[in-house]
């Protein structure tokens, strides 16, 4: 298990600091590129728990699709390159702070109530709950309803995002 | 014949990073060589190439290595100095990550990830990240222009691949591609299983999508808008010299490498041969692959040096009116017969 352990205070100590990162740098582009590193870490814990399909998801969704959207927008509207961007900064710090705060809190408390006693073990059995199989098994058969409802979900967004974005 | 080879897991694990760190450049060079320099100047007669070192030219590759590393390192004074040096590792990384699900052989694959395919398209996606960071880090408004069209590009076209790929998935029923190579050296042709299967047969519109869908990946003419000398000068790369300069052609070179090598592998059968199982395959499966990946490669760069450049908006409007509903109509085709057979 100390392996494990090992890895995650690593992952764990990558990813904070990146966090930081983010709402630290003052350019709007390596604020994004410091959120690159975040996804990838947060990829990276799911493969620590053995949940591998996940963390590729992660990876191609978040990564490939998300934060480049971002970079692209960023890029398209202004573009700061060195010496611009100190405009970010806003008078918000203390209520993220508390807001941030509560969020740990609400976080903590939950997990702590869902799984506080368990003792949960590296298996085979875990390894195959990972697998690509069950997890299509488990989304088509026994979740299929809250997957549509999702998918019903996104189409909606996707159809609104055209009608805001026409003009006509 | 048994090949009883008992090897500990930290020299195994120190041989398969050397093999993945060779392979990369290696196959970037003999792609670089055999079509950019000899296939090009047959094709368009340019008689450079053929002259330096006497027998058909080959000493120009070795002079393009040893002119790359004696050039100056530039970098502008207006560039953001670290994005502007991480970004071609970027663009590297992925391109070698891509490499550790391709298996040469029944035991030679450096990880047979059960999300296998998946996961090489997903690493295949980070190198978007790379391209935006040189375009922006080079304060150059043709680099940001070309970094822009790079990852338009890259993001629409990233959709057909993938469909392009689920077809290949349903019928093998795995995304690994070990198994994938195995459901297309046991499958059978109408009963007669003396070839295997290969899925080129049955999925021959999931590999047009593909070979269409990974020129663009590639930025390769017809889809070459990102780099257009013409118009943007270099694209995202018009700012780097000398040995950064070389690693994204190595990014470039060994990612076109990479996606004959996975389409070789979907769509030819792999490594597979009729017939030959055990140590066997072991040995004769790499340059099998090769040969494979090398037919594959010859038609994207065949392409490359024959049809002119596409508009922007006809490179959107390929991939969102017609790549796309054709993939999935091949999807839903594929479904159809895997539940009626």
């Amino acid at each position: 298990m100390w392996e494990q352990q090992v890895a995650f205070s690593v992952l764990a100590l990558a990813i904070g600091s990146a966090a930081i990162g983010v709402v630290r740098s003052r350019n709007v582009v390596h604020a994004a590129l410091f959120l690159v590193v975040v996804l990838a870490g947060a990829a990276a814990i799911y493969i620590l728990l053995a949940a591998e399909f996940t963390a590729w998801v992660q990876v191609l969704i978040y990564i490939g699709a998300v934060v480049i959207l971002f970079l692209f927008g960023i890029m398209l509207t202004r573009a700061p390159m060195r010496g611009e961007g100190s405009r970010l900064d806003n008078d918000q710090r203390w209520a993220a702070v508390v807001v941030s705060l509560f969020v740990l809190g609400v976080l903590i408390a939950l997990l702590v109530d869902a799984f506080g006693g368990q003792d949960i073990h590296f298996s085979h059995t875990l390894v195959n709950l990972g697998r690509t199989g069950s997890v299509g098994r488990d989304i088509f058969r026994v979740y299929v309803v809250p997957f549509e409802v999702v998918s019903m979900l996104l189409l909606a967004a996707l159809v609104g995002a055209v009608v805001l974005a026409r003009k006509d | 014949m048994t090949l009883a080879l008992s090897i500990g897991w930290g020299s195994t694990l120190a041989i398969k990073t050397i093999v993945v760190l060779t392979v990369i450049p290696l196959g970037a060079l003999i792609l670089g060589y055999v079509f950019l320099l000899k296939m090009m100047s047959h094709m368009q007669s340019r008689l450079g190439p053929m002259d330096p070192g006497g027998f058909h030219g080959w000493y120009q590759l070795v002079g393009d290595g040893l002119k790359f590393l004696q050039k100056e390192d530039v970098m502008p004074a207006q560039a953001d100095r670290r994005v502007f040096a991480v970004a071609p590792a970027v663009v590297v990384m992925s391109t070698f990550l891509v490499f550790l699900v391709i298996p040469m052989g029944p035991d030679l694959v450096v990880k047979d990830l059960d999300v296998g395919v998946f996961y090489a398209l997903a690493v295949s996606s980070l190198s978007v990240v790379g391209v935006l960071m040189a375009g922006w880090a080079s304060a150059n408004k043709f680099a940001l222009l070309g970094a822009l069209r790079a990852a338009a590009q890259l993001i629409a076209y990233e959709l057909p691949l993938l469909l392009a790929v689920v077809g290949v998935v349903i019928q093998a029923g795995t995304m690994s591609l070990q198994g994938i190579v195995l459901s297309q050296q046991h499958g059978k042709i109408f009963g007669w299983g003396g070839l295997g299967e290969p899925f080129l047969l049955t999925q021959f519109v999931g590999l047009a999508l593909f070979l269409v869908a990974s020129q663009a990946e590639l930025t390769q003419t017809p889809f070459d808008m990102p780099v257009a000398e013409s118009e943007l000068v270099a694209g995202y790369m018009v700012e780097y010299t000398g040995f950064r300069f070389l690693f994204f052609f190595i990014g470039e070179f060994g990612t076109a490498f990479a996606f004959a090598a996975i389409a070789a592998t979907l769509f030819l059968g792999g490594w597979a041969i009729p017939g030959v199982h055990g140590d066997w395959a072991n040995i004769l499966g790499p340059p099998v692959l090769f040969a494979k990946l090398m037919i594959i490669a010859f038609f994207m760069f065949w392409v490359r040096f024959t049809y002119p450049r596409l508009r922007e908006d006809q490179l959107q409007a390929v991939a969102w009116k017609f790549l796309i509903p054709l993939g999935l109509a091949n999807i839903l085709l594929t479904g159809l017969f895997k539940v009626a057979f």
